[in-house]
């Protein structure tokens, strides 16, 4: 294993992590742009510029690029947040030189107006679609309550009226303000030669635009509020809530994703013993997401309507408790154990150590190993838990609910 | 492909051990799947296989649920259960080192759960809350619903169980399927992983040799749902889901089928995804894929869309489902090739994939396929190949089943 890093002379920065123990090479580029960088007049211009990126360049057509990631068996795909625009692929080794050129070349896309006329159709039905799953409706919801007046409360898909009358001159204008070296990060992952990458870097990233787009980082202070969607037809309810939780420069970041594990896990968590271990809610966790400048603590509940109210009293007692009284140090042990072999099983693979890579430069420029990582989550102790609470505690500060109820009081 | 040794052993009561070693990596995964699943659901208790394995893992030998699932924790187990037609699957993947006192917890789950009565409204309550969740995702519930208008009963059941029946099964149902179904003899057990074969061999000896071996339990066939059907809903998109009959994995056609749905719904250069969303932006989400029982299969197909379209996305799916049989070219089955080869070659990056591929291997099979034995049988097909297959096997006696605000016509039969 060994970590290599360089900036081209246009100043975009590369990172390698490289091993001859595993059988493919995964790389990706990954845009510091997504909804938060967005005006209200282009609200989900990055999702579609994140599709319109795959209709091609003046070299090849939308046609030629599916066929090429095909041609060499590439596990291509790209993904759009809040704050990251992804485009990755993962290859044999002996690919890697066609795949870098093409993913290359779709950095500084065409944007075709026929294409955009065509994949607007495929955007809107994409937004119908996630309309019909009641999850994606309450977390979309949940930004926007929890993050009123901050942009990382903008919808990533956008709305029908806003994709509707985006125009492609809008995208182009979008594209050339955020795709420039400054704000994208070219990362390799897996087996491949650092001088064959510096190479492939040189020769297609070398002309790409120069430029250090702004973005505001400032700390959401989200007032919180409570809202309610009723769904009509629907038989379960989905509660989304939110508080504020450390940023992803800050060094409390792995304490508050162990707390997050201990409190609000899938299985074995304190939420689970409370609601979903005697069926009260067939869901209850908690999530530690952290952005640009703010966090937050995320926990979902789904349960049947006439429990909820219930539910949410027994999720604040939980709350409560933990921010009164920290956690054991037995907790930390075991709910340690489960993070440091997810890292371990997901660092197997080249494509999952691709993101932690990448999203290490994006967010903190800085190198991280699988051993470093293992090392900060083995040093957190309960006062590490309990400085974190005294900053962010856990709490309810914003309420969303879709499902069949009116109200919640 | 790199080389790859995968070494089996059957203990006396007939549970079938298959052990992949793999250097490069620190972990090791298991799948343990028993003949458990939902075709062994007695009539009207469709869930009961739900139930049961969510209460298995509540306490096994001497731990209660709550000290059976910290040790399970402690050992850093990353785990999944899942109920199957056939089978229930068992899994779980940790740090090597932590694989054999894992296993060692699971031959208690599986010989010694307590199924503790106290823990049972709980757990019926979970599946029911699950199953109504989906009620409110029409594309998951499209597929669920069609495929007990495509496949006889029981194969066609739902392996989460059906709303309908759930206030029918009592602890004691659940119980005594437990006694039915859970046996050694036809279950098996893949390890995939940094480990060594004799020492796992040795564990797992020990640990499941007193496991009792029963009776097979007898599977009556029964009748299938509508051929043609739709469920209204107030959804925003049509859910379109389309079968028709295929190969099952052990018919020595399968890989030409294989390449057959590949060619339509591969890569996001294959024809569905061309068609249906680049050429006409009809929808976000289109698929076909493969869908094997023991002894038949199906392509099962999805596609969501507005309303106003859904008879026109209908309409060029079924089109390209059936023009399949009018010609391939060599450039489509070469990608399709190529798509393969990567994604046998990167499944010796987890252990995950290769401990459930020979667990797959070995029930449609009795043995294990090597990687580079796919990798040759894909590889030497031609267009001929698949284009007799097609025409052997032509999508006319569709499934359709739609949920949406309106129902759709069935294009018509070519025939």
């Amino acid at each position: 294993m060994s970590f290599h890093k360089h900036h081209l002379d246009n100043g975009l920065p590369i990172i390698a992590e490289l091993s001859d123990e595993v059988f493919s090479s995964a790389v990706g580029f990954f845009v510091r742009t997504g909804s938060r960088d967005e005006t209200p007049d282009v609200a989900g211009v990055s999702h579609f510029l994140e599709h319109m990126v795959f209709k091609g360049t003046s070299k090849y057509t939308a046609d030629d690029v599916n066929r090429i990631f095909d041609e060499i068996g590439a596990k291509y795909n790209a993904s759009t947040s809040e704050e990251v625009t992804l485009f990755y692929a993962a290859v044999l080794p002996e690919y890697l030189p066609r795949a870098f050129e093409l993913l290359a070349s779709l950095m500084q896309p065409t944007l075709r107006g026929e294409d955009f006329d065509m994949e607007k159709q495929v955007i809107l039905e994409e937004i119908l679609m996630y309309e019909d799953m009641p999850t994606f409706t309450a977390y979309e919801k949940v930004m926007g309550a929890h993050f009123t007046d901050h942009p990382l409360g903008n919808s990533i898909l956008g709305s029908n009226e806003s994709i509707t009358d985006l125009t492609v001159e809008q995208m182009r204008a979008y594209h050339a303000s955020r795709y420039q070296t400054a704000n994208i990060t070219l990362a390799v992952a897996g087996r491949a030669s650092w001088e064959e990458v510096l190479r492939l870097a040189e020769r297609h990233c070398g002309d790409w635009p120069q430029g250090i787009p702004e973005r505001r980082t400032d700390e959401a202070e989200a007032e919180g509020q409570l809202v309610v969607f009723p769904r009509e037809g629907s038989l379960q309810q989905h509660v989304m809530q939110m508080a504020a939780a450390p940023a992803a420069t800050d060094d409390l970041r792995y304490a508050a994703d162990l707390l997050s594990v201990i409190v609000g896990d899938d299985a074995g968590s304190r939420l689970y013993w409370e609601l979903v271990d005697p069926g009260h809610a067939e869901a209850a966790e908690i999530g530690y997401n952290e952005y640009d400048g703010s966090g937050t603590w995320m926990s979902y509940l789904s349960c049947a309507p006439e429990e909820t109210l219930t539910n949410l009293g027994r999720i604040q007692a939980v709350f409560e408790r933990v921010n009164q009284e920290g956690v054991s140090k037995e907790e930390i042990e075991q709910a340690r154990n489960k993070v440091l072999s997810r890292i371990v099983l997901r660092s197997e693979r080249p494509m999952g150590r691709l993101g932690s890579l990448g999203s290490n430069w994006v967010y903190r420029n800085e190198y991280r190993s699988v051993t470093d990582d293992l090392a900060a989550y083995r040093a957190i102790t309960p006062d590490d838990i309990k400085r974190l609470l005294e900053r962010y505690p856990l709490g309810q500060t914003t309420t969303v609910a879709v499902g069949p109820l009116e109200a919640l009081a | 492909m790199a080389d790859q040794l995968v070494q089996s052993h059957q203990l006396d009561n007939g549970l079938t051990l298959l052990v992949e070693p793999m250097r490069a990596v620190q972990s090791a995964a298991f799948s343990l799947s028993v003949p458990a699943g939902v075709v062994y659901e007695e009539e009207g208790l469709n869930g009961s296989s739900a139930v049961l394995c969510d209460l298995m893992m509540r306490g096994a030998g001497d731990l209660d649920t709550r000290a059976l699932s910290d040790r399970l924790d402690r050992l850093g187990l990353q785990r999944g259960e899942s109920v199957g037609w056939n089978h229930m699957s068992l899994s779980g993947a940790t740090l090597a080192e932590n694989l054999i006192p894992a296993l060692e917890l699971y031959a208690d789950i599986v010989q010694r759960p307590q199924l503790p009565e106290d823990e049972f409204a709980p757990v019926v309550a979970g599946v029911q809350q699950s199953l109504r969740a989906t009620e409110d995702e029409p594309r998951q519930k499209v597929i669920i619903e069609l495929r007990q208008r495509c496949y006889d009963a029981p194969w066609g059941r739902p392996t989460d169980g059906s709303l309908a029946h759930l206030a029918s099964i009592s602890l004691e149902s659940v119980r005594a399927l437990y006694e039915r179904s859970m046996r050694p003899n036809g279950a098996i057990l893949g390890i995939a992983g940094n480990v060594d074969f004799d020492d796992v061999c040795e564990a797992v000896v020990s640990a499941f040799e007193g496991w009792e071996a029963g009776p097979a339990v007898p599977i009556v066939r029964g009748e299938r749902g509508l051929r043609h059907d739709h469920i209204p809903s107030d959804s925003n998109q049509t859910h379109i889901g389309l079968a028709y009959d295929a190969v099952p994995y052990r018919d020595e056609d399968y890989y030409a089928a294989w390449a057959a749905v590949s060619v339509l719904s591969g890569g996001s250069s294959s024809r569905l995804f061309t068609e249906v969303r680049e050429r006409r932006g009809l929808c976000y989400s289109v698929y076909a894929t493969l869908n094997s029982l023991l002894e038949e299969g199906r392509v099962l197909a999805y596609a969501g869309t507005t309303p106003e379209r859904a008879q026109e996305t209908l309409d060029v799916t079924v089109q390209e489902i059936r023009k399949l049989t009018e010609g391939i070219e060599e450039a489509e089955l070469d990608r399709v090739k190529a798509g393969a080869k990567s994604a046998l070659i990167m499944q010796q990056e987890s252990t995950g994939s290769r401990a459930s591929s020979m667990v797959r291997d070995w029930f449609h099979l009795r043995r294990t396929v090597p990687l580079e034995e796919v990798h040759r049988r894909i590889d030497s097909l031609t267009v001929n190949d698949v284009l007799r297959y097609v025409r052997e096997h032509p999508a006319l006696d569709l499934t359709l089943l739609t949920i949406g605000p309106e129902a759709l016509e069935v294009p018509d039969v070519v025939s």
